[in-house]
């Protein structure tokens, strides 16, 4: 990833998220691959486990689980996706 | 079904030396002999259905002592019972008397007798004699709340205790526990048998407690792991030094059976198994969790089996049934009784995991918060914890502990900052742990509530 698209990209939201995978991978022994947008979470080298975890640190971080939102929600698909998802409900 | 009353047992072998130390009173048991705490008025409770409802617990150890033999039944109500529960307990347990403090139930109830019970006697001519084997009904905490009425005699309730029931030397027993809950019950047994008993109260804090116990001279002593760990906390645990230290009621995890080593190393530690139902199973005193796997299906007078993951118990020592209309069956048609605790046999030893029904699921794996807890708690730093789970949309739920640190108070300088603490807590999870069972979130909190019974708070599935 280029320093270009990474300023263009990196809001605060994903700043912590990427934190949070980073971290979440360390802790779980994990191979994670580079968090590109259009990285498909399964291939993120992050197990079900992994993601339960992050989404419980973000909804203390960020004080939003969008997967618990009422408004229902289309399951992310990419690393892209993801961090879409959760700016949109940190608004 | 023994022939005597519980008086005649404890006056069996002549005048008992012993005392009942309340918080306020002391009474020495010989007094009984001639005195009583009922007004004089026990006749009038002779083969009466009694509901037995004192808020301090020298008043009901005065009255259980009069009343064995006399009172067809006695049913032993512990000061948290709710007024909303206590119409149910009266019908279900056919209560026509009263015996308490100031107020009763109301007018219209079926209580056609009141009798105000005190923590001091007052002289009697009237002899105690014995008309009945009294049936003895202790309260248990149901899942909906409303508690169940648990059927004994003082057979059953008896059937654990040494077979000499007055020691060469008289002992001084003391429990955390109130005396109308099972252990507290089993506790007061033995203390009027083999010599004094003193008593706890909900409104006096551990250190007093403890300088109390320390001043009647107690040697034997018993509370659950969280009663204990409140002692520890407290700063005051040296107060006393008691000969022996019991557990019973929560599961003994390693951490709370070395503190406990520490802190009384001329003691011996012991935890047993007992619930109200099943009654005492048996006692553990090498000093480690869990307990030998040879138990189970030795012969004896109390007989163990392992079915689906869960203890199951025969014994003397099981209550009779539920009182109550629809009551379910308390034992299965063979005699056992299911404890519904749920153990794991390793390397020849078997381990509590919980409760049935309190497993963690995530993502489909199981977890048994006690099993994490026990890792927590072996920490040094450690006093108590709490596993519980987080509702999460990946997988159902996650493992969050709550921990307890010791505080400065135990005279062991200054605990490791908070996230030092969890960082070290999580890695030694990591090592020990599948990692589904390692808490992905671990927060130090000030204290975790405990339940009247003595026992951890566990959040309801």
């Amino acid at each position: 990833m280029s320093v270009k698209t990474m300023v263009k990209t990196t809001t605060p939201v994903k700043t912590t998220i990427i934190a949070q995978f980073q971290q979440v991978a360390r802790e779980q022994d994990r191979m994670l691959a580079p968090l590109s947008d259009d990285l498909k979470l399964i291939q993120s080298g992050l197990d079900s486990l992994s993601f339960a975890i992050i989404v419980a640190r973000l909804e203390d971080s960020l004080g939003v689980d969008p997967f618990n939102e009422a408004e229902a929600v289309e399951f992310p698909v990419t690393f892209g996706d993801f961090v879409r998802l959760y700016e949109r409900f940190a608004k | 079904m023994p022939s005597e009353s519980l008086w005649e047992s404890i006056s069996g072998a002549g005048v008992p030396g012993g005392r009942l130390h309340g918080i306020r009173h002391v009474v020495p048991l010989a007094d009984l002999a001639g005195g009583t705490s009922l007004g004089g008025r026990l006749e009038e409770l002779r083969a009466r259905s009694v509901l037995l409802s004192t808020r301090d617990q020298l008043s009901a150890a005065l009255a259980l002592i009069e009343l064995d033999g006399v009172a067809r039944r006695l049913v032993l109500c512990t000061p948290d019972l709710a007024p909303e529960h206590l119409p149910q307990v009266m019908r279900d347990a056919g209560a026509d008397a009263w015996v308490g403090g100031e107020t009763g139930p109301v007018h219209g109830s079926g209580i056609s007798i009141r009798i105000e019970a005190r923590p001091e006697l007052t002289r009697t001519e009237a002899s105690r004699r014995r008309s009945c084997a009294t049936e003895w009904v202790l309260l248990t905490s149901g899942t909906t709340g409303a508690p169940k009425l648990v059927l004994h005699t003082l057979a059953s309730l008896t059937s654990a205790l040494p077979a000499a029931r007055a020691p060469a030397e008289p002992l001084v027993w003391s429990t955390f526990y109130d005396i109308r809950r099972y252990g507290g019950l089993q506790v007061f047994l033995r203390g009027v048998h083999a010599g004094s008993l003193v008593l706890s109260d909900p409104v006096e804090p551990a250190s007093a407690f403890l300088a109390r116990a320390a001043g009647a001279g107690v040697t034997h002593i018993s509370g659950t792991p969280s009663h204990w760990r409140r002692a520890l906390m407290s700063g005051a645990a040296a107060t006393i030094a008691p000969r022996y230290v019991r557990l019973s009621g929560e599961i003994a995890d390693q951490g709370i059976l070395d503190s406990l080593r520490g802190a009384y190393p001329q003691a011996t530690v012991a935890h047993a198994f007992a619930s109200t139902e099943a009654g005492v199973a048996f006692e553990v005193r090498d000093g480690r969790a869990g307990f030998p796997a040879s138990l189970i299906g030795a012969p004896g007078d109390v007989e163990l089996r392992v079915a689906e993951e869960t203890l199951q118990i025969r014994s003397p020592g099981t209550a009779q049934r539920y009182l109550g209309e629809g009551a379910e069956p308390l034992r299965a048609a063979d005699g056992f009784v299911d404890t519904g605790d749920r153990v794991e046999e390793s390397q020849g030893r078997y381990h509590f995991m919980g409760r049935r029904g309190g497993v963690i699921n995530v993502g489909g794996l199981k977890v048994h918060p006690e099993e994490v807890e026990a890792v927590i708690n072996a920490h040094p730093w450690v006093r108590m914890s709490l596993v519980r789970a987080r509702r999460n949309a990946i997988t159902g739920a996650i493992v969050t502990a709550e921990v307890v640190i010791v505080s400065g108070s135990d005279g062991r300088g200054t605990p490791p900052p908070a996230e030092v603490l969890t960082r070290e807590l999580t890695e030694r999870c990591r090592r020990s742990l599948a990692p589904h069972k390692v808490p992905a979130m671990i927060r130090v909190v000030p204290a975790l509530e405990v339940s009247p019974t003595g026992k951890l708070v566990r959040p309801v599935a």
